[in-house]
C-alpha cells in the first residue's frame, strides 16, 4: 500500500474537496430561497443567519480561546512531568 | 417486599465478580454477557415501588421504576456491555470487575426510590470510577485517582448533608421533585452538580478522565456525569438557575477543549460541554425540554462511548496522547477512523446521526418558551461544538500532517465495539422513534423538516469553514491551560508547604528558647551550689556544738523569764 500513495494524499483531490466544500457551502445558502426556515425570532429571518452566525461566533471562540491562552498557557510539564 | 424481580444494580456489581475470578473465554463471555442480563432485568422493573425494606425508621425503596429510571438504567447496561465488549483485550484484571461496580451503582442510582439508596449507590460509584483510574497502574493515574476520589468524597459529603437536611424536615426519604427553597436542598443540588462537572469544580473531569487506561477512559465518560444528569431530572427540573449554569458549561467546554492537546482530554472537556446542553434542558424544565436532555444523554454516552474508543484504539495502538504527536493515521487506521468521524459527526449533531434527533429538542424547548438569548447562546453553543469535537478530534488525530506512525488496527474486539457503536450513532439518527418511546413524556416532535435541516447544515458547514480558514491559530502546541484544578494541584499544596515551613521554625524558636532559659537556670544553681559560694560553705563541728549550746542556752533562758 505504499507504492500509491492515499487519494488524500495528492495535492489534486484536495483542490477538489475545497472546491467541493465551497459549492456545498454557497448551495446550503441558496437552498434557503426554496426552503422556508419558519423563523421563529427576528434575528432569525435576517437571509443566511445560520451561516454567518455560525462562522461569526466559531471565529470569536477562537479569538477568545487565543486570547485566554495568553494568560493561563503552561507547558504541559506545568505540575510535574508525566503528570500533564 | 421483592416480588421476586431481581435487582439488576446488584446483579452487575455482584457479578463483578466474574470477571475477577474466571479466566480465558469464560471471563470474556461474562464480561459481555452480565451487562446483557442487565439489560434484561432493567425491562423487567415495573412501574412503582418494587424492593421496599425498613431501614432506620424509614421505608427504604432499592427498587422503583418508571419511563426515565429505565431509560438511565437501559443505557448504562449498553454502556457497561459496549465498554466490556472494547475491553477484552485489557490485561488489567481489576479495570472491567471495578468498571462493572461503577456502572451498577450508576443502574442503582437510575431505579432508586429514595435518597439514601441513591446516596449509597452514589458512593459505591465513586469508589467504583476511583479503581478504574486506578488500575491504569501509572504513577499519574494514581496521583489523579486521589485528586478524583478528594472531589468526589467532597460532594459526597455535601450531599449526605443535604439528605439529611431534607430527611429531619420533611419526615420522607422519597426522591421526588425539590426545590432550591432551603439550605439542605441547595446542599443535595450542589451534590448533584458536583458529580455532573458543573463549575466551579469542573476541572476534576479533564484532569482525571484523561488518565484511565485505553480502554478505562471509555468507562469513565458514560455514568457520573449522566448519572447525575439523571438525579437533576428527577430532582430539580426547571430550575431556573440550572440554564445559566449549563451554559456556562457549554462555552467553558468549548474554550478549554480548543486550547488543549491531549486527544483524550479535548474529549473530556467536551463532555463537559455536552452536559452543560443537558443541564440547561433541564433548566427549562418544559416537557420537551426534559426529553430533550433525557434523550441527549442517552445519545451522548453512545457518540462519546464511540470516540473514546477510537480515541483509545490510537493510543493503544501508537503510545501517544498528544495531538502534537499525532496526525494522519487514516492511512493505516482506516475502519478507526471511519468510527471516530461518525462520533464526532453524532456529537456535532449532523443530520442522520443521533445528536441532531436529541440535542435539537432542547433547543426547541427554548424556542417555545420564547427565550431569545437562551436560545442564541444554545445555537452559538452547537456551532462550537462542531469546532471542539466534531473537527478538531478527528482532524488533528487521523488527518493534519503526516506524523509518520503507521500504527494497525486495534484487535478485532475493539473494531466490532467500534463498529456496534457507530450503527448505533446512525441508527438512532435514521431512526429516532424507538429512542423517543423511551423517554418520560410524549414525543410531540418531527426532526427531519426541510427547514431544521437546511438550518442545521448551514450553522456547522460555515462552522467548519471557519475551523479551516483559521487553522494557523488553532495550531497544537505541547501545553496546556490552567483551570480550577491549580488551586488545589499548586496553591494549597504551596500553602500548606509554606504553613509546615512557618511551624517548623517557629516550633524551632520555641524550642531554642526554651532550651536557652533552662541553660541559664541550671548555671544559676549550678553558680550558688559551688563549693566555694556561701551557701555551700561546710562549718566544723566546734563551731556546730558551740552554736546549738548557745541556742539551748538562749531557749532556757527565755523559759525562766
Amino acid at each position: 500500500m505504499n507504492d500509491k500513495p492515499h487519494w488524500l494524499d495528492q495535492p489534486r483531490n484536495l483542490r477538489l474537496l475545497w472546491r467541493g466544500f465551497i459549492v456545498v457551502l454557497v448551495l446550503t445558502v441558496l437552498a434557503q430561497l426554496l426552503v422556508d426556515l419558519h423563523p421563529h425570532f427576528e434575528i432569525e429571518a435576517v437571509f443566511g443567519f445560520n451561516a454567518w452566525f455560525g462562522f461569526g461566533v466559531c471565529a470569536a471562540m477562537i479569538l477568545f480561546a487565543k486570547a485566554l491562552a495568553l494568560l493561563l498557557k503552561r507547558p504541559d510539564d506545568h505540575y510535574g512531568p508525566g503528570n500533564d | 417486599m421483592t416480588d421476586g424481580v431481581l435487582h439488576p444494580a446488584l446483579v452487575l456489581i455482584v457479578g463483578a465478580l466474574l470477571p475477577a475470578l474466571l479466566r480465558g473465554n469464560a471471563r470474556k463471555l461474562a464480561i459481555v454477557a452480565l451487562p446483557l442480563v442487565a439489560l434484561a432485568l432493567v425491562w423487567q422493573v415495573p412501574d412503582g415501588p418494587v424492593w421496599q425494606a425498613r431501614f432506620l425508621d424509614h421505608t427504604i425503596t432499592p427498587l422503583q421504576g418508571d419511563k426515565l429510571s429505565r431509560l438511565f438504567a437501559t443505557i448504562f447496561a449498553l454502556m457497561a456491555a459496549g465498554g466490556g465488549l472494547f475491553a477484552l483485550s485489557q490485561p488489567s484484571r481489576v479495570e472491567v470487575p471495578a468498571a462493572f461496580v461503577y456502572a451498577g451503582s450508576a443502574i442503582g442510582v437510575a431505579l432508586a426510590g429514595d435518597l439514601i439508596t441513591v446516596f449509597a449507590f452514589w458512593e459505591l460509584m465513586a469508589v467504583g470510577s476511583t479503581l478504574v483510574l486506578w488500575s491504569n497502574g501509572r504513577n499519574s493515574s494514581y496521583r489523579a485517582a486521589r485528586r478524583y476520589l478528594m472531589i468526589h468524597l467532597l460532594g459526597g459529603v455535601v450531599l449526605f448533608a443535604g439528605i439529611t437536611g431534607h430527611i429531619v424536615q420533611t419526615g420522607s426519604v422519597a426522591f421526588t421533585h425539590m426545590a432550591p427553597d432551603s439550605v439542605a436542598h441547595w446542599l443535595i443540588l450542589i451534590g448533584f452538580l458536583v458529580n455532573a462537572g458543573a463549575p466551579p469544580l469542573s476541572a476534576w473531569l479533564p484532569d482525571a478522565y484523561p488518565e484511565g487506561s485505553w480502554s478505562g477512559t471509555v468507562f469513565l465518560s458514560a455514568f457520573t456525569t449522566k448519572t447525575a444528569v439523571y438525579a437533576l431530572i428527577r430532582g430539580f427540573p426547571g430550575t431556573e438557575l440550572l440554564v445559566w449554569v449549563g451554559l456556562f458549561m457549554v462555552f467553558y467546554g468549548i474554550v478549554y477543549a480548543l486550547l488543549e492537546n491531549d486527544m483524550r482530554r479535548i474529549l473530556s472537556y467536551s463532555i463537559v460541554n455536552q452536559v452543560g446542553f443537558m443541564i440547561a434542558g433541564i433548566g427549562i424544565g418544559t416537557e420537551m425540554a426534559i426529553n430533550g436532555a433525557a434523550a441527549h444523554a442517552f445519545t451522548h454516552i453512545i457518540y462519546k462511548g464511540l470516540l473514546l474508543m477510537s480515541a483509545g484504539s490510537v493510543l493503544l495502538m501508537t503510545d501517544r496522547r498528544k495531538c502534537s504527536e499525532l496526525g494522519g493515521l487514516y492511512r493505516s487506521m482506516p475502519l478507526t477512523t471511519v468510527c471516530g468521524t461518525i462520533g464526532a459527526l453524532a456529537i456535532s449533531a449532523f443530520p442522520l446521526t443521533s445528536g441532531f434527533v436529541s440535542k435539537s429538542m432542547i433547543g426547541q424547548a427554548a424556542v417555545d418558551g420564547h427565550l431569545l438569548t437562551v436560545w442564541l447562546l444554545l445555537t452559538a453553543a452547537s456551532a462550537g461544538v462542531f469546532l471542539h469535537a466534531g473537527i478538531k478530534f478527528p482532524w488533528f488525530v487521523f488527518f493534519q500532517k503526516d506524523s509518520g506512525l503507521r500504527p494497525a488496527e486495534p484487535p478485532a474486539s475493539m473494531q466490532l465495539a467500534m463498529v456496534l457503536f457507530a450503527v448505533l450513532c446512525i441508527a438512532i439518527g435514521v431512526w429516532s422513534q424507538p429512542l423517543y418511546a423511551l423517554l418520560p413524556f410524549p414525543v410531540n416532535y418531527e426532526p427531519y423538516t426541510w427547514a431544521h435541516v437546511l438550518a442545521q447544515l448551514q450553522l456547522l458547514l460555515f462552522s467548519g469553514l471557519a475551523f479551516f480558514v483559521m487553522l494557523p491559530l488553532l495550531k497544537r502546541t505541547p501545553t496546556i491551560t490552567l483551570d480550577v484544578d491549580w488551586l488545589w494541584r499548586k496553591l494549597l499544596p504551596a500553602a500548606a508547604s509554606s504553613v509546615q515551613a512557618a511551624w517548623r521554625s517557629a516550633r524551632q524558636a520555641a524550642v531554642d528558647g526554651l532550651a536557652l532559659r533552662v541553660n541559664r537556670s541550671l548555671g544559676s544553681i549550678e553558680r550558688r551550689a559551688r563549693h566555694d559560694a556561701r551557701l555551700s560553705n561546710t562549718g566544723s563541728t566546734r563551731s556546730m556544738a558551740t552554736w546549738v549550746l548557745v541556742l539551748l542556752l538562749g531557749y532556757l533562758l527565755l523559759y525562766y523569764l
